[in-house]
């Protein structure tokens, strides 16, 4: 018998089986389902459609709420679906629900959060999982977003579903899944200083297409990734969708081992890794030490450049957040570049949750708690000229004509989000340009796309941000 | 499930997202309420870039301004489908607005599943690409169970791949059906 890979090792055990292969369809029981305030509303109406009004999820303690689109607008609708929300989560009584606590059934614009640490509300979903202990090696997480699949890089087989799927499983606990085949990325080396992980992820994708991993998992290997901090690891694992994969994964080091132990609320669970006979449908291998920073430019995120041949493009915006680019090593990594200056265009910062937030207050440019009269993050990124908003996914997928950092207009915006379709962040007539935070930060003093290694020389440190 | 699905066809391109099937600003609608559920077919396909809306011409509307209704009931695409954020509003919306069927190179799998699993439409493959030999507009006829597409306007025939392991999800309506019928459910 041929070895398995991590992700068909989690599906054969989670469908009861010894093994199973790419292309055989399994029902898996699901261990977390997670929805938020776009898709729970349909989920929730289907749930109760399907399997009556007095039903009950198939377990409370494995149901997690997220609301996090649509929190800072005054959309009464938007308003509306967090209360369906919150009746469910009341009826149902779920333990894991993180209420916008501030949005009052008031009309208008709701009043953010004054103190992230004070709030039950957290933010982007794909951050707070794992912050908040939901997100464990060698599980099965479902999500009502594509962006679901972030958490592989903690191990497990996390991938987007609809509401159909939502519901079925929130009343069965099952799914059935097909076995997608693995690709295999192998990075050599350790990241320079003037990359990311959404460098790596834009010349992967650029590589292989925006349906180049469609119905597969994307398994990022090698020394490369064992040198990244989960936090970038998420990065990669995030943008598998934009390549039309099913899940991302990464290997379960110490690090991983490290942080699930702190934040889990589950004590168990079990780690898998491929076996060294296992099979990839495609294997490809990438030296760290000669990339370059990219960006995927407009309109879809395989159209790739160096960022340094796309150095005349002039820019009216650019923006730093989402689940991809608003996690605490990113907002780090912009710091330290925007850190003395001062930006040249409008630059919107969000982070990606009220922790990212509170942690850009407590650390200092090198992710150490702050001393005496070191600078936070926060203040670093205002002293630039930075506008910030609340946590939540913000203009990355445009939103209601109210939200922060949305593109109304033909503007040209560099970002740190995820897609770049037309009119993703807002107006078709915009355009956007997707990069690392380095790399928007850099571009966000010059006003033009520009290659961070005209600002950074030595290894930016990040210390213990996103971990502890 | 019709064995034959008859319609108007409107013509895409490659990698048309759920973004611009249904933007991110009509999602505060909630489905379960039918008095908002419409309007995702008032708005489906509102975010196509000018010039690529209905091929070849491209400037041709999915929906008329404030209907709910497409004229148009087959909807023929290039390359990956559907890809993008995992919005079941978006096989919706193409079902509020009467699409019946998708016809495309092939699909991304989340759209591909929701289409299936919600029962809202028929997502097949053709075997070659399409979007240069239909024109919007063009009256086509599908024979589901045969497999082919037959273009009543140029009189041309189009092979379809089979549907396989999801023909019985189809035929049964969507997976709660399908889970119901299999004695998955009560």
């Amino acid at each position: 018998m041929a070895g398995m890979t991590m992700t068909e090792k989690i599906l054969a055990r989670h469908g009861g089986k010894k093994s199973v292969a790419p292309g055989e369809n399994v029902w898996v029981d699901v261990d977390v389902l997670m929805t938020h305030d776009v898709c729970g509303p349909g989920t929730i109406g289907i749930f109760h459609e399907k399997f009556g009004r007095q039903a009950k999820v198939w377990n409370g303690d494995k149901v997690v709420i997220v609301p996090d689109h649509y929190i800072f607008t005054a959309d009464e609708k938007c308003h509306r679906n967090i209360q369906i929300l919150r009746d469910f989560v009341r009826e149902q009584g779920l333990k894991y629900y993180y209420d916008p606590d501030f949005v009052k059934n008031e009309p208008g614009m709701p009043n953010p959060y004054k103190d992230p640490t004070k709030t039950n509300y957290k933010g982007v979903c794909h951050k707070a999982l794992p912050e908040e202990g939901h997100v464990r090696p060698g599980e099965i997480l479902l999500g009502t977003d594509s962006h679901t699949c972030t958490a592989g890089a903690f191990g497990q087989f996390a991938t987007g579903v609809g509401n159909t799927d939502a519901a079925f499983a929130l009343g069965t606990g099952k799914t059935w899944l097909k076995v997608p085949p693995t690709m295999k990325f192998t990075f050599h080396g350790r990241i320079p200083a003037y990359l990311t992980a959404k460098d790596l992820i834009l010349a992967v994708i650029g590589e292989i297409g925006v349906d180049g991993a469609t119905y597969r998992t994307m398994y990022f290997a090698g020394e490369g990734i064992s040198s990244l901090t989960l936090e970038d690891r998420m990065t990669l694992t995030n943008m598998a969708i934009e390549a039309g994969g099913k899940n991302g994964v990464c290997d379960v080091d110490e690090k991983t081992l490290q942080y699930v132990r702190q934040r889990s609320n589950v004590p168990h669970w079990q780690v898998e890794r491929d076996d060294s006979d296992a099979r990839y449908i495609y294997e490809h291998e990438w030296n760290l030490d000669t990339m370059e920073p990219m960006v995927a430019k407009p309109h879809s995120p395989d159209n790739k450049d160096t960022a340094h041949n796309c150095r005349q493009v002039k820019l009216d915006r650019a923006y730093v957040g989402s689940c991809t680019g608003g996690k605490i090593t990113d907002m780090i990594f912009a710091a330290n570049i925007l850190k003395g200056n001062q930006v040249k265009i409008e630059t919107y910062v969000v982070p990606g949750s009220t922790e990212v937030h509170a942690d850009m207050r407590r650390l200092n440019l090198k992710g150490m708690p702050r001393q005496g009269n070191e600078k936070s993050i926060e203040e670093v990124l205002l002293d630039a000229g930075c506008k910030l908003g609340p946590s939540g996914c913000a203009a990355c997928l445009g939103g209601p004509s109210d939200t922060f950092g949305r593109l109304n207009n033909a503007e040209v915006c560099i970002s740190t989000t995820n897609r770049n379709f037309p009119g993703r962040m807002g107006s078709t007539k915009s355009s956007v340009y997707l990069a690392s935070p380095l790399t928007v930060a850099a571009s966000a003093l010059t006003g033009r796309i520009t290659d961070p290694r005209d600002y950074v020389s030595d290894p930016i440190q990040t210390g213990m941000a996103g971990v502890v | 499930m019709e064995s034959v699905i008859s319609g108007k066809a409107y013509v895409l391109g490659d990698n048309i997202d759920t973004d611009q099937i249904i933007p991110a600003q009509y999602l505060a609608f909630n489905p379960a309420i039918a008095e908002e559920r419409k309007y995702f077919g008032m708005y489906a396909m509102s975010s196509v870039p000018e010039g690529q809306r209905g091929l070849p011409a491209g400037n041709i509307p999915f929906v008329e301004l404030n209907q709910f209704k497409s004229q148009f009931q087959i909807v023929i695409g290039g390359k990956n489908f559907g890809c993008g954020s995992s919005r079941e509003h978006a096989p919706l919306a193409l079902a509020e607005a009467g699409i019946t069927c998708v016809i495309a190179e092939f699909y991304a799998r989340i759209f591909f599943r929701n289409s299936v699993n919600g029962g809202y439409l028929v997502p097949l493959e053709s075997t070659t690409r399409l979007v240069e030999q239909i024109r919007t507009g063009d009256e086509l006829e599908v024979h589901l169970l045969d497999q082919y597409l037959l273009n009543k306007t140029t009189g041309k025939r189009h092979e379809l791949r089979p549907l396989g392991d999801v023909l019985p999800i189809i035929e049964a309506g969507g997976v709660f059906n399908y889970a119901k019928e299999t004695g998955m459910l009560k």
